[in-house]
């Protein structure tokens, strides 16, 4: 079995609030100087990756669209933690284009690599949330989608998954090739890599294609027909009250402020 | 029509407190841009009458109604080729989806197949000139984005519990039955079992949430945290590392990935206050936090706040709140 695995770098989400900056320009995050991470789900989908390869024996290539100047830490991560190969798609614009474009890219970028029976990406990135690079590959590729997948029940045969939903989950049969999008889970918390496979991921194939030679519009921010107007911190007014003294003392003072708003 | 198509999906008959908040989406957009507003009803094996009825009565003059059995719960590939159908016949201008399970597959493919504008997780809609102009969070709750809707037609889905449901405004209506074929066996995905969890009932609609976070250190501190639940008649939720780690069931999850709340007071227990549950917990009315470190980010969005031991302040409100409540 082949397996793409779609990687996202992103600045760490969890940076303290002050370094958090909105560039007027571009309207995105500033990236200068911030330490970046794979994002979030990202690392859930490698690892369901990873326990495929460990169970059958599968290919695994982590395949991540981004500045090259950027990559960093995040994809030789991913072939520490036991990704085979990586390909980046080398393109300065990446981080500023709409989803829509993105999956156009990643999706010519697929049909390079040729051979793929699942292409696996994280359910949300940390940053622009979109949720809509998984559904676009699929329709991309002509394949099966299945989204906010927690677990892969049968990687043999027919292919079964656990899709989270509001109020439990849905068992799916998928036809392959398929994209899944996966959200945490229990069973897919992200492995450490060791440091010999820290070493030994130097030594792993690590391709970079330039995104305008995959004969796509590279750089579309218009893929998605729809302009960003603006981007502000929301209005955060609360300024917390802090209720001091013992125990009891904080919670006679919490039960006075609850029934003051009506809501005790 | 050129005007507003609500996605109602009603595997089982009945119409979802989602649809409504698209239709006072969709009745919104109209009163700004024109054009009209209808419904694609799409209804698998219960009877879509009701919802029919409910459509017209808030406000939806065109109902364009598929009824076939594949349009099951949860049945994404036969829901798109419903509502791309739909769209074939209404040719709308803007088409609202739900973002929920089945809308996060739908809304992108829906876009794709009709060559439109795509926004997903809209939180609020409303005009500027002739513009569809949308807002949705972005960077895990830290910041909002507005944009422009330039493309027509444009498919936006919409964050569950992020607009009012309409209100009743009942008006003359029409049914328009489209025709699709759906073979089953054909589709890429099949839906085998549809499995509900101990699902905490009413998170999102509840006056008084409790959430639980890691630093309640297991399943036990649950326990602990279900008896203040009870007292204070609050629904019971978590943030992402106790789901995570399986002490309490995913769909506890309150966040950027969970369930969005909107409760009147939200209480949150050893909850760090990481940007992904305050992503789905921001717009509670009032927010208290009980952590034990007092540089918790938790408490740069709580109004309330106490720093201390939970294993010693919940149980000193459980009893507080007993007392007050006369029990």
């Amino acid at each position: 079995m082949d397996i793409i695995v779609c990687l996202k770098q992103v600045v760490d989400p969890e940076l303290p609030l002050r370094e958090f900056v909105i560039d007027p320009a571009t309207h995105r995050q500033v990236r200068a100087g911030r330490p970046l991470v794979l994002s979030t789900y990202d690392e859930n989908a490698l690892e369901v990756a990873l326990q495929l390869k460990d169970r059958s024996g599968a290919k695994v290539t982590a395949l991540t669209l981004a500045p090259q100047a950027t990559i960093g830490d995040a994809v030789r991560l991913a072939l520490a933690m036991g990704a085979d190969e990586a390909v980046i798609v080398d393109d300065p614009r990446s981080p500023d284009l709409p989803g829509a474009a993105k999956a156009r890219i990643l999706a010519a970028a697929i049909r390079r690599i040729g051979r793929y029976d699942l292409i696996l990406c994280g359910c949300e990135s940390a940053d622009w949330v979109e949720r809509v690079v998984a559904p676009l590959l699929a329709e991309e590729l002509g394949a099966a989608c299945v989204t906010f997948v927690s677990r892969v029940e049968s990687p043999d045969g027919a292919l079964v998954v656990r899709r989270q939903s509001e109020d439990g989950f849905h068992l799916i049969e998928a036809r392959l090739p398929a994209v899944l999008s996966i959200t945490s889970d229990e069973t897919n918390r992200p492995r450490l890599p060791k440091v010999k496979d820290i070493v030994a991921a130097k030594r792993k194939p690590l391709q970079a294609w330039p995104a305008a030679d995959l004969a796509v519009a590279a750089g579309d921010t218009t893929a998605d027909g729809v302009e960003v107007r603006d981007v502000a911190a929301p209005e955060h007014t609360a300024r917390c009250e802090m209720l001091r003294g013992e125990p009891a003392e904080q919670v006679a003072l919490l039960a006075e402020r609850l029934r003051g708003l009506k809501l005790l | 029509m050129a005007g507003v198509l609500v996605i109602a999906a009603a595997p089982e008959g009945a119409l979802s407190r989602s649809s409504l908040e698209l239709v006072g989406g969709a009745r919104v957009l109209d009163a700004a841009l024109g054009g009209g507003v209808a419904a694609g009803l799409l209804g698998g094996a219960g009877a879509p009458g009701a919802a029919v009825e409910t459509l017209h009565r808030h406000g939806v003059p065109v109902v364009y109604r598929v009824h076939h059995p594949a349009l099951g719960v949860g049945q994404s590939d036969a829901l798109l080729t419903a509502a791309l159908a739909v769209c074939e016949q209404a040719q709308p201008a803007l088409v609202l989806v739900a973002g929920d399970t089945v809308g996060r597959e739908v809304a992108p493919r829906l876009a794709y197949r009709l060559g439109a504008g795509l926004l997903t997780d809209c939180v609020a809609l409303g005009a500027d000139g002739g513009a569809v102009v949308a807002k949705r969070q972005a960077y895990g709750g830290r910041a909002v984005a507005t944009h422009v809707v330039r493309r027509r037609p444009a498919v936006l889905s919409v964050k569950p519990r992020s607009l009012d449901a309409a209100e009743p405004a009942p008006i003359a209506g029409r049914v328009v039955d489209v025709a699709v074929t759906i073979e089953s066996a054909a589709l890429p995905t099949r839906v085998k079992q549809v499995q509900a969890e101990k699902a905490e009932l009413g998170l999102e609609d509840a006056q008084i949430v409790v959430g639980g976070g890691r630093g309640l250190g297991g399943p036990g501190g649950f326990t602990l945290l279900q008896d203040l639940a009870v007292a204070l008649g609050a629904a019971i939720g978590s943030s992402r590392p106790p789901a995570d780690a399986g002490w309490v069931p995913i769909s506890w999850q309150i966040g950027q990935t969970g369930k969005t709340i909107r409760p009147a007071l939200y209480v949150a227990v050893g909850i760090s206050g990481a940007t992904q549950h305050v992503a789905g917990m921001a717009g509670s009315r009032t927010i208290v936090a009980i952590n034990r470190d007092p540089e918790a980010p938790i408490f740069g969005v709580a109004h309330l706040g106490i720093v201390g031991d939970y294993r010693e302040v919940v149980p000193a409100l459980i009893a507080k709140v007993r007392e007050l409540k006369g029990r």
